[in-house]
C-alpha cells in the first residue's frame, strides 16, 4: 500500500524532496539583517493557501450555507494573509534603499 | 522610456493579456495549459523572489517579485477553475477577496513598525486558520456526500463498490491529507494567536506543572485520533471534530510557556507550520502551485528558525520546552548583590562623547519603544558634525527580533553602513572611547560569559566592557527582558543615565550643541 502511494504520486515526491533543498539554499546565506522582512515575505508566501479556499468555496452549493459561510471566511483570511503580508514585508524593506535625492538627511 | 519595460510589466502584461484574451474568447482545450503556465510562472515568482529577498540590494524588488506571483496563481486559480470546471460562488469569492484586500492592507498600513512581530505572528495566524477550514469543509462534503445515499444497505452497496474500484483507498488518502492540513493549521492558527497576545502584553508566560507531558500527551492522541480514523479503526464524523478541537488546544498550550523573548523563533516556526499546511492543500487539490510555495516556506521557514536560535546560542528545544522563563526567577534572585552603581547627568554624558574620538551606540528594544530613533538619529549626525566616529553596534536579536533594529534604525534614515554586526563590531570596543547603551540590557549581560547558572548562558554578547566607559541609557534599575541581574550596571567603568530613551537622548543632544 505505500508502495502504490509512493508510485502514484512520484512527482509530487520529487517535488517536494527539491523545494525543501531550494528552500534551505535560499535561507542559508542570509545576513541576520534580513531575517525579519524574509520570515514575513516568506508568511505572504504561504498565503498561496488562499488557492485552496477560492477552489472549495469555488464548487460550493448555493444551499449549502455550511461551505458557503466556512468557505467565505477562508477566503477573506486567506487574502489577509496574502496582502497583510506582502504589504508589510514592503514597508520595512523599503527602508532599507539606498537614500538618494528623497532621503531627509 | 526604459523603466517600463520591467520584469513587472511584462509579466502583468502577459497576466492580463493571456487571462482578458481567454475570458473573451473561452478555448476549453486552452484552459488546462494556460492555467498550468500561470501557475508555473507563479511558483518561479517565488522562487526569484525569495532568493532576491536574500540581499539587502535586492530585497524589495524580491518581494515584490514575489507578491506578482501570487496574482499570477489566484488569477489562475479564478478565471479557469479546477480541472477545466468553472467555479461557482464567484461574486461571494471576489467579495471576499476585496474584503480581504481592504482590511489587510489598512492593517498593514497602519502598524506600528515597533508592533511589527506580532502583526506577522496575526497574517501567519489567519493563513493557518484559512488552511484548517479549507479541511473542515472538504470533509463536510465528503460525509455529505456519503450521507446523501439513503438507506444502510444503500451506503453498505456504495462502499463495496469503492472498494472493488479502489476508490476506497484513494479517500483514505485523501482524508489523511485533509487531516494533517487541518491538524498543522489549526496548531498554526491558535499558537500564532497565542503569539500574538504575548507580544501584545495581553497574555502572560504561563506554565502548568508537567506541561511538557501534557503537550506531548495532546499531541500523541492527535495525531492518534487521526490516524485511527483515516484507517477506519475509529468510525463516526465526530472523531473529526475532537481532533480539532485538541489540536487547537495543543496550539495553545504550545506557545503558552514560552517565553516572550523566544517568541520570535516560535513565530518562524509556526509560519512553517503554516507553509506545510498550505502545501497539504496543494496535494489534495493537485495543485502545484501550492504545493510549492508551501513546501519553500516550510523548509526555509525551518531553517530560519534554526539560524534564529543559533544566533541565541540556544537550541530549539530548549526554546520550544521554554527554559528561560523558568530558571529566570531562581537566577536573578541570588545575583543582585554586585555593588553599587554611579548615576550620571546628561551634562557629564554630553560632555564624554563630545570629546571622545569614537562612540558606539548599542541599541535596544527600550530605543523602539520609546520611539527614539529618530533623536538617535540626530544625535549621531551633532556627534559626527563635531568630529566624533559613531557607530551603531546591532545584536543578532536586538529588538524583538533578528533585523528588527536594523529596520527600525533603517526607518530613521540611518545609514546603512553604520549598522555593524556583533562579530564585526565587537574586536572595536577597545579603542571605543564612549559606549551608549541605549534600552538594551540582555545583549550586553556578562553574566552570559561568565556565569553558568544564568538562563542566557552562552549567548553571545556585544563585549561594551572593553571600552573606556559604559553609558546605560536605562528607564530604572528593572530586569531586562530575560528577568535577569546584570553585572555590567556594577562596573567601575559603567554609569547610568535614568529616565525615558527619548527624553534623555533629547536631552543630551540639546547638551552637547550648548557646550
Amino acid at each position: 500500500m505505500i508502495l502504490d502511494f509512493i508510485y502514484e504520486n512520484i512527482e509530487f515526491i520529487y517535488l517536494i524532496f527539491l523545494m525543501i533543498i531550494v528552500g534551505i539554499e535560499l535561507i542559508s546565506h542570509v545576513p541576520s539583517v534580513l531575517h525579519t522582512p524574509l520570515m514575513s515575505g516568506a508568511n505572504a508566501i504561504h498565503g498561496v493557501v488562499l488557492i485552496g479556499a477560492i477552489l472549495v468555496l469555488g464548487k460550493a452549493h448555493s444551499d449549502d450555507y455550511f461551505s458557503l459561510v466556512l468557505g467565505f471566511v477562508g477566503v477573506v483570511l486567506g487574502t489577509l494573509n496574502v496582502v497583510g503580508g506582502f504589504v508589510v514585508t514592503d514597508r520595512m524593506l523599503e527602508m532599507f534603499k539606498k537614500k538618494d535625492k528623497g532621503g531627509k538627511a | 522610456m526604459r523603466k517600463y519595460f520591467t520584469l513587472e510589466n511584462l509579466a502583468l502584461g502577459l497576466l492580463i493579456g493571456v487571462g482578458g484574451g481567454y475570458m473573451l474568447n473561452p478555448d476549453e482545450t486552452k484552459a488546462l495549459p494556460i492555467q498550468e503556465l500561470f501557475y508555473l510562472l507563479g511558483s518561479i515568482g517565488f522562487v526569484v523572489g525569495l532568493k532576491m529577498m536574500g540581499k539587502p540590494d535586492t530585497a524589495r524588488r524580491g518581494n515584490q517579485i514575489a507578491a506578482i506571483g501570487m496574482i499570477f496563481a489566484v488569477v489562475a486559480a479564478l478565471v479557469f477553475g479546477k480541472d477545466g470546471e468553472d467555479l461557482h460562488n464567484v461574486p461571494l469569492i471576489l467579495g471576499a477577496i476585496a474584503l480581504g484586500t481592504i482590511v489587510g492592507t489598512m492593517m498593514a498600513k497602519k502598524v506600528q513598525m515597533t508592533a511589527m512581530p506580532q502583526m506577522v505572528s496575526l497574517f501567519n495566524g489567519m493563513g493557518g486558520a484559512c488552511a484548517a477550514l479549507i479541511g473542515l469543509m472538504e470533509f463536510h462534503e465528503m460525509t455529505a456526500a456519503f450521507a446523501s445515499v439513503d438507506s444502510e444497505v444503500g451506503q453498505a452497496l456504495v462502499a463495496a463498490a469503492m472498494a472493488l474500484t479502489g476508490a476506497a483507498a484513494e479517500m483514505q488518502t485523501q482524508l489523511g491529507i485533509i487531516y494533517a492540513g487541518l491538524i498543522i493549521g489549526t496548531v498554526s492558527f491558535a499558537g500564532s494567536m497565542i503569539a500574538y497576545g504575548k507580544l501584545e502584553g495581553k497574555i502572560k508566560d504561563l506554565a502548568l506543572p508537567g506541561q511538557q507531558y501534557i503537550n506531548l500527551g495532546l499531541l500523541a492522541s492527535v495525531v492518534g485520533l487521526a490516524a485511527g480514523h483515516t484507517l477506519g479503526y475509529l468510525d463516526g464524523t465526530f472523531w473529526f471534530y475532537i481532533v480539532l478541537v485538541i489540536a487547537a488546544v495543543y496550539g495553545i498550550l504550545f506557545v503558552l510557556p514560552i517565553g516572550g523573548a523566544d517568541m520570535p523563533v516560535v513565530i518562524s516556526l509556526l509560519n512553517s507550520f503554516t507553509g506545510v499546511a498550505a502545501a497539504c492543500g496543494g496535494f489534495l487539490y493537485d495543485n502545484n502551485v501550492m504545493l510549492m510555495g508551501g513546501v519553500l516556506v516550510g523548509s526555509a521557514g525551518t531553517i530560519l528558525t534554526v539560524v534564529m536560535c543559533n544566533a541565541m546560542n540556544r537550541s530549539l528545544t530548549n526554546v520550544l520546552l521554554g527554559k528561560v522563563g523558568g530558571a529566570s526567577a531562581a537566577a536573578s534572585a541570588g545575583n543582585s548583590a554586585g555593588g553599587s552603581i554611579r548615576e550620571l547627568q546628561a551634562t557629564d554624558v554630553a560632555i564624554m562623547m563630545k570629546y571622545a574620538s569614537k562612540v558606539v551606540i548599542v541599541p535596544g528594544y527600550g530605543l523602539a519603544v520609546a520611539q527614539a530613533q529618530h533623536v538617535c538619529h540626530e544625535m549621531e549626525l551633532l556627534l559626527e558634525s563635531e568630529g566624533v566616529e559613531v557607530k551603531y553596534a546591532i545584536h543578532p536579536v536586538a529588538g524583538r527580533m533578528p533585523g528588527h533594529m536594523n529596520v527600525l534604525l533603517a526607518e530613521s534614515s540611518v545609514e546603512y553602513d553604520k549598522l555593524v554586526e556583533m562579530e564585526d563590531i565587537n574586536p572595536e570596543f577597545a579603542t571605543t572611547d564612549v559606549v551608549l547603551v541605549v534600552g538594551a540590557n540582555d545583549v550586553v549581560n556578562p553574566a552570559a560569559k561568565t556565569d553558568p547558572s544564568s538562563p542566557i548562558y552562552g549567548m553571545p554578547i556585544l563585549d561594551v566592557e572593553n571600552a573606556k566607559q559604559v553609558v546605560v541609557l536605562k528607564r530604572s534599575m528593572k530586569a531586562g527582558y530575560a528577568g535577569i541581574d546584570n553585572d555590567l550596571f556594577y562596573n567601575t567603568k559603567c554609569g547610568m543615565l535614568f529616565g525615558d530613551a527619548k527624553d534623555s537622548l533629547q536631552k543630551l543632544v540639546s547638551e552637547v550643541k550648548s557646550l
